[in-house]
């Protein structure tokens, strides 16, 4: 059956996507202890700068893959600045309260990034724009062989090489380093030399990158954008973060991976299982529905925002630390 | 002249003076101990020098002014401070903890000769370079922050407490390496609870009660002296 391997195609593809904006959630958490629940609207201002952009340069004749390049920089950019801004305004004065503060701060900021993205592009659904043609590549000779299309594997190649190079930079230089050294004991790593504000604002900065970046492969990948669509993709990347362990940086890439999945296969197969006719063998009470509609199905492909939030809810039941996280009580 | 000069320094925690007006200085070359009870400031001084506690008066270091100062720019300025309890990063292996002290320097070769040092006077974390620092013993975390102090090329070496916790053969394989490091000509300011140990490595030494000196004076005259030998050297007077 073609279904599964499809939804593992597109499942994966969200899923690099969940994990770059996970990432993003788990450095600053590793650094700061604190959920930046604004990430969400980085990656959605990331997106329609990025939109903003592209629609300003379409009609200029340049190569489509340099226009798309102009707008991703763009992004970048301007998230870059939106991040270091949150950090500078709204967290660096209460680095030192409750962390209940933050907190509050974080949501209030989100509120207030959506609503300044509501003022710039307004409250309709926009259609960004396909200036690369979308090419379908079968995965098998059959006429019903499960696809994959260029933009899908654009988004798992630059995630790939995202979180590559994220990883090198964090294991490898001194910068990140210094970062590690920071996120365990900002007191000490003060003593070393290392400028603790200026290394949680690069944390910031490259967090808000990375937002950026999965700003446009999600506008690039369904093709539409608008002001409120960072709050559902923040939950669930955090909801990610959470499940691979908030805090680890592999467990954000693994948590992402696994949430796209999951979502994809609630989405693909939710229908199935619940189909009026199926249940009629399992349940009294059904036999009505399946002679009338025998097509019928419970709950379909609609519900797939729920799994995300299931997947958190289990994880924080049974696993609060996460798939790969032991982060907890361990500082010297 | 005095490499660092404290004058009627305090420090306040809330609405507690943890310090009532503190003044001491280290010459260039000193070793100088800072003994007292549990709670009488020692920790405190080091960390109002450090930048860590907020202190009013004058510190001077090399002629500057401290106060004010962020601990990373106090750091960078030569002062290196192995904390209470020693702080090294848990799970940043030995080697990148070690790479951390030199955090600031940029003269590669010469920071590889240091650690090549390093090494020489800690053996054993030669045979640890690439595990995390939190899988160490005690011991050796304390030779661990000792060593990544000393990778700065400290003008001034800030110890607390290098003796605390660890078994009495290790204390005293530390302090052969304090009384190395300041025969190469590396300034110190050691605080200590064990004063006996504290007076037999240092030049002076200054005693805080209550958060101010008490007694200052040659190490040999403070382990003479009767009111020090019965509070904090265990003798009968």
């Amino acid at each position: 059956m073609d279904t599964f391997l499809q939804q593992v195609v597109n499942g994966l593809t969200l899923g690099a996507v969940y994990a770059v904006v996970a990432l993003g959630y788990t450095m600053v958490y590793g650094i700061v202890q604190l959920i930046n629940f604004a990430h969400g609207e980085v990656v959605m201002i990331g997106c329609m700068v990025a939109f903003t952009v592209i629609v300003a340069l379409a009609s200029a004749g340049l190569p489509p893959m340099l226009v798309l390049a102009l707008g991703a920089l763009a992004a970048i950019a301007v998230c870059m600045a939106v991040g270091y801004g949150i950090e500078r305004v709204a967290y660096r004065p209460l680095r030192n309260a409750p962390r209940l503060a933050p907190l509050i701060t974080a949501i209030g900021l989100s509120i207030v990034l959506q609503h300044l993205a509501l003022l710039v592009w307004g409250r309709s659904y926009i259609a960004f724009p396909q200036i690369i043609e979308v090419k379908l590549y079968r995965l098998g000779n059959a006429e019903t062989s499960a696809t994959i299309s260029n933009v899908q594997i654009a988004i798992v190649v630059a995630s790939a090489v995202m979180m590559a190079a994220l990883l090198a930079l964090v294991y490898r230089t001194r910068m990140g380093i210094a970062m590690r050294a920071t996120s365990q004991n900002p007191a000490v790593a003060g003593l070393m030399g290392i400028d603790v504000n200026r290394t949680i604002a690069q944390t910031f900065l490259i967090g808000a990158a990375l937002g950026a970046v999965a700003g446009v492969m999600v506008g690039a990948y369904y093709g539409i954008a608008h002001y409120q669509m960072g709050f559902m993709l923040g939950l669930k990347a955090f909801s990610a973060a959470v499940l691979g362990g908030i805090g680890n940086l592999a467990g954000a890439v693994l948590g992402g991976l696994l949430m796209g999945l999951i979502e994809a296969m609630g989405a693909g197969y939710m229908g199935d299982f619940t189909r009026v006719c199926t249940l009629d063998t399992l349940l009294p009470g059904f036999a009505e529905a399946c002679a009338s509609n025998p097509d019928a199905s419970l709950l379909g492909s609609n519900y797939k925002d729920v799994y995300a939030f299931i997947v958190l809810i289990l994880v924080l039941v049974f696993r609060p630390s996460g798939l790969l996280g032991e982060r907890v009580g361990d500082r010297a | 002249m005095s490499l660092l000069s404290l004058s009627q320094v305090e420090v306040h925690y809330g609405g507690i003076r943890a310090l009532k007006g503190v003044s001491m200085e280290v010459r260039a070359g000193e070793l100088v101990a800072l003994i007292g009870a549990n709670g009488a400031g020692k920790t405190t001084t080091l960390r109002a020098i450090a930048g860590l506690a907020r202190a009013t008066g004058g510190i001077r270091f090399d002629g500057q002014s401290l106060l004010g100062q962020a601990p990373h720019a106090i750091a960078r300025s030569g002062i290196a401070l192995v904390p209470e309890g020693r702080g090294v990063f848990a799970q940043l292996t030995v080697d990148e903890n070690l790479a951390m002290g030199a955090y600031s320097r940029g003269d590669r070769a010469a920071i590889e000769k240091d650690r090549e040092h390093v090494l020489s006077l800690f053996p054993r974390l030669a045979e640890r370079l690439t595990q995390t620092a939190g899988t160490l013993s005690g011991g050796e975390q304390q030779m661990l922050a000792i060593g990544r102090a000393l990778l700065s090329r400290p003008r001034l070496l800030l110890l607390d407490e290098p003796s605390m916790g660890l078994a009495p053969l290790l204390v005293d394989r530390i302090f052969e390496v304090i009384r190395r490091v300041s025969a190469e000509g590396v300034t110190m300011l050691l605080v200590e609870q064990n004063a006996n140990l504290a007076l037999e490595v240092a030049s002076r030494a200054y005693v805080l009660e209550n958060g101010e000196v008490s007694i200052s004076g040659s190490a040999a005259d403070l382990l003479g002296n009767p009111k020090v030998q019965a509070a904090y050297l265990g003798i009968e007077g």
